[in-house]
């Protein structure tokens, strides 16, 4: 794995922004080869999305031709209710920038039948030519996604209970009523995830520290779900300092010695304007 | 782009770089538009997977709903209390330049006038909707005959009218018929006034207490008997004492019914109201203030003598007097100039400013889930304005019907 460590959280997102940007213009997407994003929520990936907006409204960045696929969506929450995933994603992200709806991709927690839901989305998936980089974060409990402690790490998207962790963890957004929380969603399993070409963990906050401690410096492990990307040949994991706080001192400084090497990744930062073929 | 799923093939228009009224707040929003009506851009989008098929770069100016002015005479030598050869004409040419004051709804009203007039003009003012002819009519606002002798301000005298037993009889034989009627004013101190408060709050029709000599107590009961509104507060009323408040009094009286409002209108030209007045008004009860203009005929006329309903009054500047007198006989300010001056002298918030002359006026004639809001689903009325609060253009059902 990479792991990138900036001093603070908005370094950090700057930093995810930054490379999300230049793998989107690498690619040079276009009408018959379109990017592939798996896209995150919650509060870590904010700054990411509000840089990304930025670029956008500078004419550096265009999602004409790219395709996302979230990564959940509560179940039996009604769409336009304001903690919705659609709601978040549409408000934190596509209303801002020149994605075509059509290209944009959440599973649907009002489904009539919610197994078909997960499955249609999985082939929706291959149908796309696979995930180009699944970008995600961490819970406090280390699960990728909504996949709990326990979960299988060959698994794919499906219905999940959630864990009283997360349940706990969400209630702020429902006005720390924790009957308003929703108890069970959809999901990509992680061998959803595991299958993408590349995958970025944004982690960021001392309330991740461990959690990100297990996942990286212990083996891989069904109760730290976030350990199975080490099993992954290209995985790229961002974080802050705090996030850093349980790892021991000789993984963080033989990381920071390599940032002359990570930041080769995103600077020059590519720009669209560069490419006008 | 392929091709738009939405549900309808009508176009839609998407507002950018704009700061739209919504919430109550300034809010850096795009607008969408698509049939006449405010459009939900998420639903657009997840449901429809729909976009825009114009967008409009409003350069960084204000986009708050559209202007309702509930108490105009008239205006551009039209005076709708007259009964002239060509009611709907005169109604249509006022509803036509109001556009440019940012005015999409309005209210036409008559002042005290002869039986006669009422059965001749009330049938000719129908409620439309609003277009690129004109702002919309939401009904007529007939302020009196039944009001107080001695708060007649500028109404004549002779054709001032008081309730008989016979209430509806009275209604009727007055006005002839109620269709089309938003609001009338009276004076809940005459005789039998509750029941003919109770008669036509029962049918729908706003009932404003204005032109009065009516204790807080009077006034209190109107409101119980389902009152809403005070026509220009201070003007034609008893002035407040601390001892009896009188109908200024209602503001902040603990008689009014819980769940009810009581809006009050306040013409704001710096003339009818003295600023500090205004300010106590504004303080004391900040979201029933509803900004009028009283606008009569000579409203967009040069300086000079003119006709307002059966008197006539002087032009002189900013005001308008009845000829030979000091009662001030209407305004002449038009509804933004109001606006400004609401802000100015009451350092409210621009957004309260504008409510004031939006969504309040929708709340009191019970319309705000179609008028005097941007939310979405209501009608596209608004107007875009800069930031000195100067109307550039004017918006009906989503369409531009005046731009500066």
């Amino acid at each position: 794995m990479r792991l990138v460590i900036l001093d603070d959280y908005d370094l950090a997102s700057e930093w995810a922004a930054k490379y999300i940007r230049n793998r989107i213009i690498q690619f040079k997407p276009s009408a018959g080869r379109y990017f592939t994003l798996g896209l995150p929520t919650g509060s870590t990936p904010l700054g990411c999305y509000k840089k990304l907006t930025e670029y956008h409204k500078n004419g550096d960045l265009s999602f004409k031709y790219v395709k996302t696929f979230n990564m959940d969506e509560y179940v039996g929450l009604p769409r336009d209710h304001p903690e919705s995933y659609h709601s978040y994603m549409w408000n934190n992200f596509f209303k801002h920038i020149d994605i075509e709806p059509q290209n944009t991709h959440i599973l649907d927690g009002n489904a009539r039948d919610l197994q078909v839901e997960c499955a249609a989305f999985e082939q929706k998936i291959a149908a796309a030519g696979g995930i180009d980089l699944f970008v995600g974060g961490i819970g406090p409990d280390g699960h990728i996604a909504f996949n709990e402690p326990g979960s299988s790490l060959v698994s794919r998207t499906r219905v999940k209970t959630l864990a009283k962790d997360t349940i706990v963890a969400n209630a702020r957004f429902f006005g720390n009523d924790l009957s308003k929380v929703p108890t069970m969603t959809l999901t990509v399993g992680v061998g959803t995830v595991m299958d993408a070409r590349e995958v970025m963990i944004l982690i960021t906050g001392a309330h991740k520290a461990f959690a990100l401690y297990k996942a990286i410096e212990e083996g891989v492990n069904h109760m730290w779900t976030v350990s199975a990307f080490q099993q992954h040949p290209r995985t790229i994991f961002i974080c802050d300092e705090d996030a850093t706080l349980e790892l021991r001192v000789k993984t963080v400084k033989y990381f920071k010695g390599l940032m002359h090497v990570h930041n080769q990744l995103v600077e020059p930062t590519l720009s669209v304007k560069d490419y006008t073929d | 782009m392929p091709s738009n799923k939405s549900l309808s093939d009508a176009p839609i228009t998407q507002f950018v770089n704009c700061r739209i009224l919504k919430d109550h707040r300034l809010q850096r929003e795009d607008l969408w538009v698509r049939e006449g009506k405010i459009l939900n851009p998420e639903k657009l989008f997840f449901d429809e997977e729909g976009f825009a098929d114009h967008k409009i770069d409003c350069g960084n100016k204000i986009i708050a709903p559209g202007f309702i002015d509930v108490q105009l005479n008239g205006g551009y030598g039209i005076d709708f209390s007259q009964a002239s050869d060509d009611i709907i004409g005169g109604v249509a040419l006022v509803a036509k330049k109001i556009l440019e004051h940012g005015v999409t709804s309005f209210c036409p009203t008559l002042v005290t006038s002869p039986t006669v007039i009422y059965h001749k003009v009330i049938p000719e003012i129908r409620v439309q909707d609003g277009g690129p002819e004109g702002a919309g009519v939401l009904g007529l606002h007939l302020e009196g005959p039944f009001i107080s002798k001695e708060k007649k301000g500028a109404h004549p005298a002779q054709f001032l009218r008081t309730f008989n037993a016979g209430v509806v009889a009275d209604l009727m034989e007055t006005y002839g018929h109620l269709e089309n009627v938003a609001m009338v004013t009276l004076a809940p101190e005459l005789a039998n006034s509750g029941a003919a408060i109770r008669e036509l709050a029962g049918r729908g029709i706003t009932v404003s207490v204005g032109h009065s000599m009516a204790d807080l107590s009077q006034a209190e009961e109107a409101v119980q008997n389902g009152a809403s509104f005070i026509t220009h507060l201070f003007n034609a009323m008893l002035p407040f004492h601390h001892r009896d408040p009188g109908i200024v009094g209602l503001l902040t009286s603990d008689r009014i019914p819980p769940g009810q409002t009581v809006y009050y209108g306040m013409i704001a030209d710096g003339i009818h109201t003295h600023p500090a007045a205004l300010r106590i008004a504004h303080r004391a009860h900040p979201a029933g203030l509803v900004l009028v203009t009283d606008a009569v005929t000579a409203m967009g006329l040069p300086p000079g003598r003119h006709t307002l309903g059966q008197q006539q009054i002087d032009i002189q500047g900013l005001h308008a007097y009845v000829a030979g007198t000091t009662t001030l006989s209407g305004s002449i300010a038009t509804m933004d100039m109001c606006v400004r001056h609401f802000r100015e002298a009451s350092g409210c918030t621009v957004e309260a400013a504008l409510e004031a002359a939006s969504l309040h006026p929708a709340q009191l004639l019970g319309m705000s889930h179609r008028k005097g809001t941007l939310e979405y689903g209501t009608d596209a009325d608004f107007v875009v304005l800069d930031d000195t609060l100067t109307v550039r253009e004017t918006y009906i059902a989503g369409q531009q019907v005046w731009r500066k």
